[in-house]
């Protein structure tokens, strides 16, 4: 079954063409990670698989049509780790995770137990119940990160997305949320796609990329075949020699800057 | 984890709630004039002077007191989750205004505007407060429209936009009081001015209602505005429509600043005041923010009538007077704090 079927997919900001006729699909249980430069529709197509954004043609999540979900229907299929998480109120880390599990109590109910288990677990697994009880806004861009990770795995979604997770983590936490995410795919069947914009990384962690460029896919497959010294030339400008790591067999980019 | 349990819950909500119970009752004994309390309980319901000012003067002002203290937090409150912005309040969003606008409209076109209650027996009910909402509402619309652009509410262009409308409406209140006569335009300013006074018990429940009533819809809306002080974005991702919340959150919170207006006029500060100290004191969750900062707006209003009534006495002050005191050199400091916060971010 395709968690994501997309066909023919276009969106524009006014009168800003962004995308133009994406078709893409994304089986249950997939990992993909969704490559380009700047301004090259990753993010508006995360918005229009998530339901932010209402884009033109055809896009059914579970073999079904988006617009036949409610939005907190979309909330327990679709979890979302946003590129800056913005609060502008003093929450505690504990109780933005929480936060997570409003679709599944009553509106004015607080949290049961159920709930806060939950919470701790998915605080565990990123590594952040350490700050559980310190406001968001005093903790630095990373750990900040792992709590909203940390939300989205509260929601129990079926789907991941997310753009840029790894844009204020340091090497380590970096390395720390892609094995996450790998062994949340791997044993939870958790279907994931996310926006990159570290190309080693996602070549090491990602079996399935997809490169787009200006708005339309330009490659869509494995490491070796998307990340080709051609294929990089053509869409970032930029001149790379790539080799495949001796250990993992995936393919990795060394930059040649043209002044050096 | 500290998160928000029963347990806080029910501690807050009763601390506050025997906090107010006490307030209003010293705030109902203190006074220009000094009340023998065992000769005005004894002779409750006989008419003695006394228990005339415990029951038919101070009492139903302070209770009305309590209503619009506790209204103005409460909307504070949820204006400031629902724009993202710690410093919104009904004043900046020109709510205040539009609904000034419309209890005027009323008081010069239907000055005998009354409802007869029970045939004219329970006395009568003023048609100003549904003016005042209609106003509000009016002016809540005509900065939400002005600041959605392709289905997105910028908060930046609300809080211009408010500001704007409401200078624009304190001109037309000007000019409508100038060419008035001058008997109407003197019973205009009065209203302008805002303050509390004594009235009926019924238009006292009349202004309760309204308020618990806005107050009841807006509580039931907790949980989306938690998520929606993290963005509409994050908002939709965790299940919320936030142009319905807008909407809901935009009527409730006419209703009462229209049912708190007709009666006292605009009182500055309380809506900015109470929802951030009770932020500070017990966290941002409005399941319990809500409640605690209508009792906490309750208490505060309450003593600052009693101080309005009893600073210069026998002369009164307005009641905005003394909530500017206090409000005025906290809003700075809230605004020097928050400009420190975000360059140490």
């Amino acid at each position: 079954m395709n968690a994501i079927h997309a066909e023919n997919l276009s969106f524009s900001y006014q009168d800003r063409p962004v995308l133009h006729g994406i078709s893409l699909s994304v089986s249950c249980g997939e990992i993909v990670a969704i490559l380009g430069p700047n301004g090259s529709g990753k993010t508006t197509l995360l918005k229009i698989f998530s339901g932010i954004l209402r884009g033109e043609g055809e896009l059914q999540l579970n073999n079904k049509n988006i617009e036949k979900y409610n939005r907190a229907e979309l909330s327990r299929l679709f979890a979302v780790v946003q590129q800056e998480p913005r609060v502008n109120f003093p929450y505690s880390a504990a109780e933005i995770v929480l936060m997570g599990r409003a679709s599944y109590h009553s509106p004015l109910a607080l949290e049961t137990r159920h709930d806060l288990e939950i919470a701790r677990t998915s605080m565990d697994r990123t590594d952040s119940l350490d700050f559980a009880n310190r406001y968001l806004h005093e903790l630095s861009g990373g750990e900040k990160q792992r709590v909203m990770i940390a939300r989205a795995l509260a929601q129990e979604p079926e789907i991941l997305l997310l753009d840029e997770p790894s844009a204020f983590l340091d090497l380590k936490h970096q390395i720390q949320v892609f094995e996450l995410l790998l062994r949340l795919n791997r044993e939870r069947g958790l279907t994931i796609v996310a926006a990159l914009h570290d190309l080693n990384v996602a070549a090491l962690f990602f079996p399935r990329l997809v490169l787009l460029c200006t708005g339309r896919i330009y490659r869509d497959g494995a490491p070796s075949d998307v990340l080709t010294e051609k294929t990089i030339q053509e869409v970032y400008g930029i001149r790379v020699r790539i080799e495949h790591d001796s250990a993992t067999k995936k393919p990795q980019l060394f930059i040649c800057p043209s002044l050096s | 984890m500290k998160v928000l349990d029963r347990k806080k819950m029910i501690f807050v909500n009763s601390a506050l709630l025997i906090l107010l119970v006490l307030s209003a009752a010293a705030c109902t004994l203190l006074g220009p004039v000094r009340i023998d309390l065992s000769e005005a309980l004894k002779n409750l319901f006989s008419s003695t002077a006394d228990a005339e000012i415990l029951l038919r003067a101070r009492l139903p002002r302070v209770l009305l007191g309590i209503a619009i203290g506790g209204g103005m937090a409460v909307c504070g409150v949820v204006l400031q989750a629902l724009l993202g912005n710690p410093l919104a309040c009904p004043q900046m969003l020109g709510v205040s205004g539009g609904a000034s606008l419309g209890g005027i409209l009323g008081l010069i076109f239907f000055p005998n505007w009354l409802l007869p209650l029970a045939g004219g027996r329970l006395g009568e009910i003023s048609w100003i407060p549904l003016a005042a909402f209609l106003g509000a509402l009016f002016s809540m619309v005509l900065v939400y429209r002005f600041s959605l652009f392709h289905g997105r509410l910028h908060p930046y262009h609300i809080l211009l936009s408010g500001v704007i409308l409401n200078s624009f409406i304190a001109a037309v209140i000007m000019f409508l009081n100038s060419i008035v006569d001058f008997y109407q335009a003197q019973g205009l300013l009065f209203w302008l001015m805002g303050s509390l006074s004594t009235r009926a018990y019924v238009t006292v429940g009349f202004i309760w209602s309204y308020i618990l009533l806005g107050f009841l819809w807006l509580w039931s809306k907790a949980l989306s505005l938690n998520l929606i002080t993290l963005g509409e974005d994050a908002a939709m991702h965790l299940g919320v429509e936030p142009g319905a919340l807008q909407r809901q959150v935009f009527i409730a919170s006419s209703l009462m600043i229209g049912a708190m207006v007709s009666v006292s006029g605009m009182i500055g500060f309380v809506g900015l005041m109470v929802p951030h100290v009770m932020r500070l004191l017990i966290g941002s969750d409005h399941r319990l923010l809500l409640p605690a900062s209508f009792l906490a707006g309750g208490i505060f209003l309450c003593w600052a009538d009693t101080l309005a009534r009893v600073l210069l006495a026998p002369a009164e002050l307005p009641v905005g007077i003394v909530t500017a005191f206090f409000g005025g050199p906290f809003f700075l400091f809230l605004l020097y704090r928050e400009g420190r916060r975000s360059l140490t971010l």
